[in-house]
């Protein structure tokens, strides 16, 4: 079996979206989870020398951030409040005054099920961005994930919108062909 | 007639129009023409459902990613404790 190489150069580019959601989905917090992030990658690079080779990049990288998330929940956890039962009263003010019943958590909303298939189709969704061309890889990311304008990503990546649609078409009909073979 | 004329269209518009209102950038004229289109040509029906359905998955996994600003600073970091791991 080859073994694998660390390139830390190229992590950011590489893993930070995958990591990132990885992150957001177990802390639910978008400060926290960049916080998360970071470290992991300083750790990373930290460690470098422990790392054998058997695993790849991103899942040696997904170790470390385990054990940061874990880290995090005990940090957290190791103050004296640790016992308290928290009731958080509803401050917010645009629901005040609402029938109670309009706070009870709907029984229909996600379970623990539909979080864990969310998170599995998230990654089927990051493994098959990454399998696209760099190029196409970012614009799709930028126009379907992060949801920038058009104008905005043709005039960051010097491109002219018909270009812009055309490296759309081709990343969807790849990203829609690659989800056929590893999701459905 | 003229109207016909004017609802046909080439697959390459009709993917076009298709991508676009994946991002509620397609006119409400736009999305007839698609419909119509569809209704005789099955590779660009294909093409809309498979299209359609990223488009939900995408939604329903609820991935997300840092914004530009924040990726930057991060990056900014890490080049500088790369150096320094270098320098070391």
């Amino acid at each position: 079996m080859p073994k694998h190489v660390l390139n830390p150069n190229k992590w950011i580019d590489l893993y930070i979206d995958y990591l990132f959601n990885y992150t957001i989905s177990r802390v639910n917090n978008r400060d926290i989870a960049q916080d998360l992030v970071q470290e992991t990658f300083l750790a990373g690079l930290k460690s470098m020398k422990n790392f054998k080779g058997e695993a790849t990049e991103r899942t040696w990288l997904i170790s470390i951030l385990k054990r940061k998330i874990i880290d995090y929940y005990r940090k957290i956890n190791s103050n004296k409040g640790k016992a308290e039962v928290r009731i958080t009263s509803n401050n917010d003010t645009e629901t005040e005054g609402d029938w109670l019943q309009n706070r009870v958590a709907d029984p229909f909303d996600k379970t623990a099920e539909d979080t864990l298939q969310n998170e599995e189709l998230g990654n089927a969704i990051f493994n098959c961005l990454s399998k696209l061309p760099k190029k196409q890889a970012k614009i799709f990311r930028m126009k379907t994930i992060e949801g920038i304008e058009t104008e905005d990503i043709c005039n960051e990546l010097e491109i002219t919108p018909s270009n812009l649609w055309v490296i759309i078409h081709r990343a969807r009909t790849a990203m829609a062909l690659c989800l056929k073979e590893n999701w459905f | 007639m003229k109207m016909k004329l004017k609802i046909m269209m080439p697959c390459s518009e009709a993917a076009h129009i298709c991508d676009k209102s994946q991002y509620n950038e397609s006119s409400v004229w736009e999305k007839i023409k698609l419909h119509a289109h569809i209704l005789y040509c099955l590779t660009c029906s294909n093409y809309v459902k498979a299209n359609n359905k990223l488009s939900l998955l995408i939604k329903k996994s609820q991935i997300t990613c840092l914004d530009k600003k924040n990726k930057e600073s991060l990056k900014i970091n890490f080049q500088k404790a790369l150096k320094d791991a270098e320098i070391k």
